[in-house]
């Protein structure tokens, strides 16, 4: 029996290790807020979430799969929280059962093992429960083929049978074998034999005359009988409870699978109530190939962002439909990093088969998304500064492939605009070569403009707009980047003359004497 | 001929093996009683001492060997052989069994196992070499007696006898309840395997790679009280079974054919042998062969000869050396002189063990040879008692040269390692020439070993065989033999030299 919850394929794995660089994409996108609105304090859900946002959907149906699943469980919350505190305490109950089994002997596996399944039994039975309850109410592909699996296979004969297989198991009429004589004699090839046959079975055959039966019995005291006794029944019963240990290990298995996917419908229903408590929008986003090269959104924000503070965040819309490369300038503390979480947010979400924090969404999915965050507390280090920066890169370059989205947030700052501006220009363009879609915000005006001069049909430039005022707005419009800092005004305040004016013959360099006094003929304030 | 034995044509041949109960004197000086122990380890059981210990001298009671020797490197014949004497410890196992068990239908059946692999043994042998179509005199006399021995009706009752009453057994089913200290036991009346059914039942929850939670029994050998009382039941079921069980096994105690349990304590003889030849060629690149038998001494040689309880002591670690050595014409003696610790002795020793196989109809350790069967083997190696008094040593070892001479007949060969080393060098020339000139008047074939040069130019009849050194290092020797004129003592100043002990170089070191 699958779950077939999260994919129509294979069950989720909760246990595959995490992409080496995702420690860095949570920290640059600030995930971890919604991790924790996601769980809740449930490990459980965070160990879930982060693997369902790391381990990305490429697939459009896939993700299609995955966003009528969570249609159904945002509809039906109370459902999907009771069939996940069901298998969820079936998992631990299951738990104190379990110590050191493997090396116990048969007899005592056989009789743990029986325990177990009884819980399991009644657990199956309250699941098929649930199942009849609500199989009207949901409608997607992925929950109704659950109910239904889970209704015919769990249907009363088989509960039953289960049920008198726990009654037989209990031997409480005596453990009955067959056995052949092996070399020298010595009983082998021990099968255990039905307790309980149709026709009278076993024990009421003992009852009615028949073939000789001969018996005996051990002494008391007879320890090295005793011992010989045990392992005869342990002989007897080896098989049958290596079965039951081992479908009990199954059982586990798919209650253990349950709980893992449901845990996913869990954490996306409480991000989903968090953010409307907060009358943010979020929507079914339309997930397109990659080759399409799609990116709108209407009303789009940080949900992480949302989720820090107690007002609302300030909503972009953007047309990005065709193009590869998205360069943000402007000032700071005017969103665009914001902006650029934003968007990274919206990739991975949409990609996970959750819903997009934005009013409207359709979007290209991506082959792995990276992102190159300028590291605050990098701010006052001296050296090595910028060779962590290229070593960082170079480390994402190993993994980047046609298709992939990488988020650069003030990249190359480090070092001075010139070089840096030298150094993005031509990680960019080769980057866009291969394929790879890439979202920059800086402040390197030299690689902004010249970028801006290719007038490539295929680039965006959007700059922070900033009101009259002089207030900040948090929004973001499409424009050319500007320089940011404002040389001519500050050379004409100092010159008292806008500079290059053709009036005024260049300025003599200033030349300074050796032992630092002026040279004879330099202009100064007179 | 009625077939015998694969060792000896006939009794007569294998009498003087009964009588004999110690090994030939030469035994230890030859280094023969490593090389037997290092053939019969693993084997003692087999109890082979005897047979290494009796030299044949009758030519044709060689060959009757050399031609099973041959047979038994045919793969076929080897395999099979080597297959019957597995099933035939197998065989043992079980009859061992039978003795450490303490009840009565325990011993019964492990007897019985007994009888069943012993009639597969004696089948599949005959079948095996019925195969390879023999050649040699005692393998396909054997193969002769094991088929007049098949279709006898002994052997044929004792197999059908014994297959019956396995096939009994192998249908008994019985059930055995265990009610909390209570055993029944009743037979088997078809109830379903219950394991079978639990386990489809829960298949629906089957994963790909699961736990096995199975314990592992190990059987045991010996039977505990409660399996015995549970077989006393077993056996009350079925009376008539176990009755014919015993009673087969009371009739049938000497099952074991004296011929065959004799061919299998023989086979051994030259399964061990051929096995050690086998890990020696491999172990130092040297080969063993059949040698040719010769009528008398002349003609005899042996190309990279070698001493075989020097190869199994060194194994790979060491390289053996191996030399050559040939008698033209009329050649008698051979002289070995050469320095010490050159290779001499090992010599001396490797040309006595050819003689000795050879004597056995096994392989010798060299790669081409040609032998005279001798009638009597004599050594006379130095002893190494410390006798403070030297003229008693003197003539203890006379007394025994004097008996040597006297018993050594024209077929006889005399190895002699070091003679009269307890008196001066020119008594001992004086010895020494006397004792030769008496052996070769006998035709004896003889082997010194000596420092004497002069002796290597006794006679027409001596051949000069010589130790050589590395010309380029003195101290080095090279074990190698070789026919020369004997050296003089030319070496021994080269050494003296290396080792600061010339006169010069003693003068310079010691204080005037």
């Amino acid at each position: 029996m699958n779950v077939l919850l999260m994919d129509r394929e294979r069950d989720f794995d909760a246990s595959r290790s995490l992409p080496w660089n995702f420690d860095d994409v949570v920290a640059d996108l600030g995930l971890s807020w919604i991790f924790d609105a996601m769980a809740g304090g449930d490990e459980v859900i965070d160990a879930v979430v982060r693997r369902a946002f790391a381990g990305s959907l490429t697939d459009v149906d896939a993700i299609l799969y995955r966003q009528a699943a969570l249609k159904d469980a945002l509809r039906n919350p109370e459902a999907v929280r009771a069939l996940y505190d069901l298998a969820s305490s079936t998992v631990e109950d299951e738990r104190r059962h379990y110590f050191g089994l493997l090396k116990d002997h048969p007899d005592t596996i056989l009789r743990r093992s029986v325990e177990v399944m009884a819980m399991f039994a009644e657990r199956l039975r309250a699941l098929r429960t649930i199942a009849e309850q609500h199989v009207t109410a949901f409608e997607s592909e992925a929950f109704d083929r659950l109910f239904l699996e889970v209704q015919t296979e769990l249907d009363d004969t088989y509960l039953a049978r289960i049920d008198a297989h726990l009654k037989d198991l209990r031997f409480r009429g005596g453990i009955p074998l067959s056995a052949r004589l092996g070399p020298g004699n010595v009983g082998s090839e021990y099968v255990l034999r039905e307790p309980n046959e149709p026709e009278g079975g076993f024990f009421k055959r003992l009852l009615t005359r028949g073939p000789a039966t001969f018996s005996f019995t051990i002494p008391e005291r007879d320890e090295g009988g005793f011992r010989a006794l045990d392992e005869l029944r342990d002989r007897g019963v080896n098989d049958v409870a290596n079965a039951l240990a081992q479908s009990n290990d199954h059982i586990l298995g798919f209650f253990r699978a349950l709980r893992d996917e449901l845990a996913f419908y869990v954490g996306a229903i409480r991000l989903h109530g968090r953010l409307a408590a907060k009358r943010e929008p979020t929507c079914m986003p339309s997930p397109r190939p990659t080759g399409e090269g799609r990116r709108t959104f209407q009303a789009l924000y940080d949900p992480a962002l949302s989720l820090q503070i107690a007002e609302r965040t300030v909503p972009n819309d953007l047309d990005a439909d065709g193009k590869d490369l998205i360069v943000t300038t402007g000032a700071n503390h005017g969103g665009k990093s914001t902006f650029l979480r934003a968007l990274g947010i919206a990739q991975l979400m949409t990609q996970c088969g959750l819903f997009a924090p934005a009013h409207a969404a359709t979007l290209s999915v991506s082959a792995g998304l990276y992102s190159h965050f300028k590291r605050e507390e990098d701010v006052n280090l001296e050296s090595g500064k910028f060779d962590e920066e290229l070593a960082r890169m170079s480390d994402i370059v190993e993994q980047l492939e046609p298709g992939s989205l990488l988020l650069l947030n003030e990249s190359f700052s480090s070092t001075n605009e010139r070089e840096g501006s030298e150094i993005a220009r031509q990680i960019v363009s080769t980057l866009l070569e291969r394929g790879v879609s890439i979202h920059f915000v800086t402040h390197l005006y030299d690689f902004a403009r010249s970028m801006h001069e290719t007038r490539d049909e295929h680039h965006l430039f959007l700059r922070v707009s900033r009101s009259e005022s002089g207030a900040r707005s948090f929004k973001l419009e499409v424009a050319a980047p500007l320089p940011t800092s404002f040389g001519e005004d500050l050379y004409q305040e100092v010159f008292g003359e806008a500079p290059g004016d053709p009036e005024v013959a260049p300025a003599a360099p200033m030349l300074g004497r050796e032992d630092g006094a002026p040279a004879e003929g330099a202009t100064g304030n007179d | 001929m009625r077939f015998y034995s694969i060792l000896y044509r006939t009794p007569d041949d294998e009498a003087e093996r009964r009588s004999a109960d110690a090994a030939p004197e030469y035994f230890v000086d030859l280094a023969l009683d490593q090389i037997v122990t290092g053939i019969t380890a693993g084997r003692e059981a087999y109890r082979l001492e005897a047979d290494f210990q009796l030299p044949l001298s009758d030519p044709d009671a060689i060959l009757y060997r050399q031609e099973v020797v041959r047979e038994l490197q045919r793969d076929g014949v080897y395999d099979a052989v080597t297959s019957f004497a597995d099933a035939m410890v197998a065989m043992r196992e079980r009859l061992a069994a039978r003795d450490a068990a303490h009840y009565r239908y325990q011993r019964d059946r492990w007897f019985l196992e007994a009888i069943l692999t012993y009639v597969r043994a004696v089948r599949g042998l005959t079948a095996e070499l019925g195969a390879t179509e023999p050649r040699s005199r005692g393998i396909s006399g054997l193969l002769a007696y094991l088929g007049r021995l098949t279709s006898s009706d002994a052997f044929m009752s004792l197999a059908a006898g014994a297959e019956d009453l396995r096939t009994a057994i192998d249908e008994i089913v019985y059930d055995v309840l265990i009610q909390g200290n209570t055993v029944k036991v009743r037979t088997y009346a078809g109830e379903a395997d219950y394991s079978a059914q639990v386990l489809a039942t829960f298949e629906k929850f089957e994963t790909s790679a699961p736990k096995d939670y199975r314990a592992k029994f190990r059987d045991h050998a010996t039977m505990n009280h409660v399996e015995a009382q549970i077989l006393d039941a077993v056996a009350r079921l079925h009376p008539d079974t176990f009755a014919r069980l015993h009673d087969f096994c009371q009739e049938r105690r000497d099952f074991l054919d004296d011929r065959i349990a004799a061919f299998d304590r023989e086979a051994q003889f030259y399964l061990a042998t051929l096995e050690r030849v086998r890990v020696l060629e491999r172990d130092t690149g040297l080969r063993f062969s059949l040698p040719e038998l010769a009528p008398s001494w002349g003609g005899t040689f042996a190309e990279t000869m070698f001493d075989a309880a020097l190869a199994i002591k060194v194994r790979d670690e060491h390289p053996v050396v191996a030399n050559d050595v040939r008698l033209d014409g009329d050649e008698r003696l051979i002289v070995v002189t050469g320095p010490n610790q050159g290779g001499k002795t090992t010599f001396a020793r490797a040309f006595g063990q050819l003689h000795y196989l050879a004597a056995l109809g096994l392989p010798v350790p060299a790669a081409a040879a040609r032998v005279h069967p001798f009638d009597g083997l004599y050594t006379h190696f130095e002893r190494e008692e410390h006798v403070e008094d030297l003229r008693g040593k003197l003539h203890e070892e006379l007394v025994r040269v004097h008996d040597l001479v006297e018993r050594a007949t024209n077929d006889s060969l005399v190895i002699m390692n070091e003679a009269f080393s307890s008196t001066t060098a020119s008594d001992a020339l004086l010895l020494s020439r006397e004792v030769l000139r008496r052996i070769d008047a006998r035709g004896t074939l003889g082997l010194v070993v000596t420092f004497l040069d002069e002796l290597a130019s006794l006679h027409e009849r001596t051949v000069s065989m010589v130790g050589t050194v590395d010309p380029e290092d003195p101290a080095v020797r090279t074990f190698r033999i070789v026919r020369r004129p004997a050296d003089g003592r030319a070496y021994a100043i080269a050494i003296a030299r290396k080792y600061g002990l010339t006169r010069d170089a003693l003068s310079e070191r010691l204080p005037a």
